[in-house]
């Protein structure tokens, strides 16, 4: 369960300060949905980051799973990006010269999981469907391909929360769609999901749509029957 | 993450820029080759000055006059003329004496030998038969000369070998008639050649009964030095106290401070020699070091431009999961690594080296110490650690979101 209570960011550059959140309430229950939505600079990435620990607010409560985020070490936070979420990121973020069951296992090693790492990897990479391309780099792969063998990344410590950044934003319409049906299996399987997306068919995927404007929430709407149409 | 992961991941990072490790490797390897070749060079010339030294004789004492004060003025060293054949019996007395072997008189000086149209000019030194068993010298060919020679001052000279070659190039000196500032003498014997005791070339002198340098060369009765052998090297010290307490009587003075005399045994110049070639070794030693500091600076420099390099590498690192510990380890092991491997292989050059510096040139014996070995590669591997610290930590302090941004 995610619960954002008042969550501001204020970037601070020089004397110029930015705030990029001002202000967020927003419970995300397990296993939902949800699409973020807002025009460039609305502060979405910065939710996400939040949401995802790798960045703290300015004010505010993040309470993760009944703990509040702010008191946790740099460690308790490098073990919920491990464990408790998975991220994936609009330009992939392969580490590069790893072949794609290397930058799998990462997480894992990370883990300090000892056994069965590369049968899980393996696993992981079947379930995107790429588990021929194991020994292939990042460079030696299409961007949908990346992009999967980043979702296989993300996926392999079986997290309970999936957080997308604009997951297909470099992608073409075909490839998007491949990745959008994977994430909607995810979420059938019981998985929260957090997607950040520009585009109205992409956010079709979603059960749950919220507009961010200027760090604020503009609007949240629920429509249950979506994935079910689409899908 | 284990430390076996820790290693994996250094290295694979070591290998995908293996130019830029190799170089960066090259600074610590001639560091560390350099401390073991310098090193090797300066242990090698103090082990050959010692032996030399140990060459010159064999538990020698060296009596020599001190320096004489007319009325309280100095008269500067070995001005004095205070030695005497009468010195000489009485430290050869074994109930006087009872750590000294035997003791020979000794003058010197300059003498230009001539033979047919050749002319050598080389060190004198007027003696008794006792000669070569005190300065520990053999003889090549010949005999040396006796006790009826010096009884009877018989104008007979024995040769160092440096001594034949200028003179005889090639011929047989036995029995040859040579003249000695003038005078004609007769070549009884050849001696071996000692080589050089790091001062001196030993090997270039004239040796002849103390009687006929007097008689014949220098004039006078005079004894330059007495040149004592101890029973053994451990007996040098009590010999040198009872030496001291036969001249004090002998020339009627009551302390040590005012002894006309000085005593120098082979120890006292082995302690002298070490002292300034084991200085060598260190000044040797020290400007190797600086190569080897430099060779760490390279791996900081390296490994901050690897760590600016993978900041997104790093950010994407700490994104999936790894903490600061698990970055720090990575970058420390690539930096230690790249000192390990490097200082090994410095090891391996500087052993070679040595040995080819040997082979090449023949004056030179270096001499590879295993303690040079063990601190050229504790030292790299600090080294590593000592300039690994800095940018790994920077490595691991990195915030996510930036090093996430960084283009
Ligand atoms: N590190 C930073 N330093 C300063 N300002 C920042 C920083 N990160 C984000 N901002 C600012 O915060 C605001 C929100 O940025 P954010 O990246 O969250 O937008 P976004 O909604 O994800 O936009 P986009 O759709 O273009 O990705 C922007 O005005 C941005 O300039
Ligand atoms: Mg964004």
């Amino acid at each position: 369960m995610i619960t954002l209570e008042g969550i501001t960011k204020v970037y601070r550059m020089g004397n110029v300060e930015v705030e990029a959140l001002r202000g967020i309430t927003l419970h995300v229950q397990d296993g939902e949905f949800l699409a973020i939505m807002g025009a460039s600079g609305s502060g979405k990435s910065t939710l996400m980051n939040i949401i995802g620990c790798l960045d703290q607010p300015t004010e505010g409560h993040y309470i993760l799973d009944g703990v509040d985020v702010a008191g946790l070490t740099d460690d308790e936070l490098a073990w919920i990006r491990n464990r408790k979420v998975g991220f994936v990121f609009q330009s992939f973020n392969l580490i590069p010269r790893s072949s794609a069951l290397h930058n799998v296992e990462m997480p894992l090693i990370y883990a300090g999981e000892g056994d069965h790492r590369r049968g899980r990897a393996l696993e992981a990479l079947r379930l995107v469907g790429l588990e021929d391309r194991a020994g292939h780099q990042p460079t030696e792969l299409s961007g949908g391909q990346q992009q999967r063998v980043a979702i296989a990344r993300a996926l392999v410590t079986d997290p309970s929360i999936l957080l997308a950044d604009e997951p297909t934003g470099n992608l073409d319409t075909a490839a998007s769609q491949e990745i959008m049906r994977l994430l909607a299996d995810l979420h059938r399987q019981g998985r929260t999901i957090v997607l950040i997306t520009h585009e109205s068919d992409i956010a079709a995927f979603a059960d749950r749509v919220i507009r961010l404007r200027d760090g604020l929430v503009l609007s949240d709407e629920r429509r249950a029957a979506a994935v079910e149409t689409q899908a | 993450m284990t430390l076996v992961e820790a290693i994996r991941l250094a290295f694979s990072g070591l290998l995908s820029n293996r130019l830029r490790s190799g170089l960066t490797m090259l600074g610590i390897l001639i560091g560390v080759g350099a401390v073991i070749l310098l090193v090797a060079v300066g242990n090698g010339a103090s082990a050959s000055v010692q032996s030399s030294i140990q060459g010159l004789g064999s538990n020698l004492i060296t009596v020599s006059p001190s320096n004489l004060r007319v009325g309280g003025v100095q008269q500067g060293f070995g001005t004095g003329n205070t030695l005497s054949m009468q010195d000489v019996a009485a430290l050869k007395d074994r109930t006087l004496a009872p750590d000294v072997v035997t003791a020979i008189p000794n003058v010197g000086g300059r003498a230009q030998i001539t033979y047919g149209n050749q002319n050598w000019s080389t060190s004198l030194s007027g003696t008794t038969e006792q000669f070569p068993q005190v300065r520990n010298y053999q003889l090549a060919e010949g005999q040396f000369f006796t006790a009826q020679d010096v009884q009877a001052q018989r104008k007979v000279a024995v040769l160092g070998p440096t001594v034949v070659q200028n003179l005889f190039g090639g011929q047989d000196p036995l029995g040859q008639t040579i003249k000695i500032n003038r005078q004609i003498f007769r070549v009884v014997g050849v001696f071996q050649s000692k080589g050089s005791s790091g001062f001196t070339n030993q090997d270039d002198l004239v040796a002849m009964p103390i009687t006929t340098a007097w008689s014949f060369l220098l004039g006078g009765h005079s004894v330059q030095s007495i040149y004592v052998q101890a029973a053994s090297s451990e007996a040098t010290q009590s010999a040198e106290s009872e030496i001291t307490q036969v001249l004090l009587d002998r020339h009627h003075i009551s302390s040590v401070a005012n002894a006309d005399f000085q005593l120098q045994s082979q120890a006292d110049v082995l302690n002298t020699a070490s002292q300034v070639t084991g200085t060598l070794t260190l000044l040797l030693g020290a400007i190797a070091a600086i190569s080897l500091v430099v060779g760490g600076i390279g791996i900081m420099n390296i490994m901050l431009v690897t760590v600016t390099e993978r900041t997104r590498e790093i950010g994407i690192r700490k994104a999936i999961g790894a903490r600061r510990r698990d970055v720090l380890l990575q970058f420390l092991i690539e930096s230690m690594f790249l000192s390990a491997v490097g200082g090994a292989l410095g090891i391996l050059v500087g052993t070679l080296g040595s040995s080819a510096l040997g082979s090449l040139v023949s004056s030179l014996h270096p001499l590879v110490s295993p303690s040079s070995i063990v601190l050229a590669f504790g030292v790299s591997l600090g080294i590593g650690l000592f300039f690994g610290i800095y940018p790994a930590n920077r490595a691991a302090r990195l915030h996510p979101i930036e090093a996430l941004r960084y283009e």
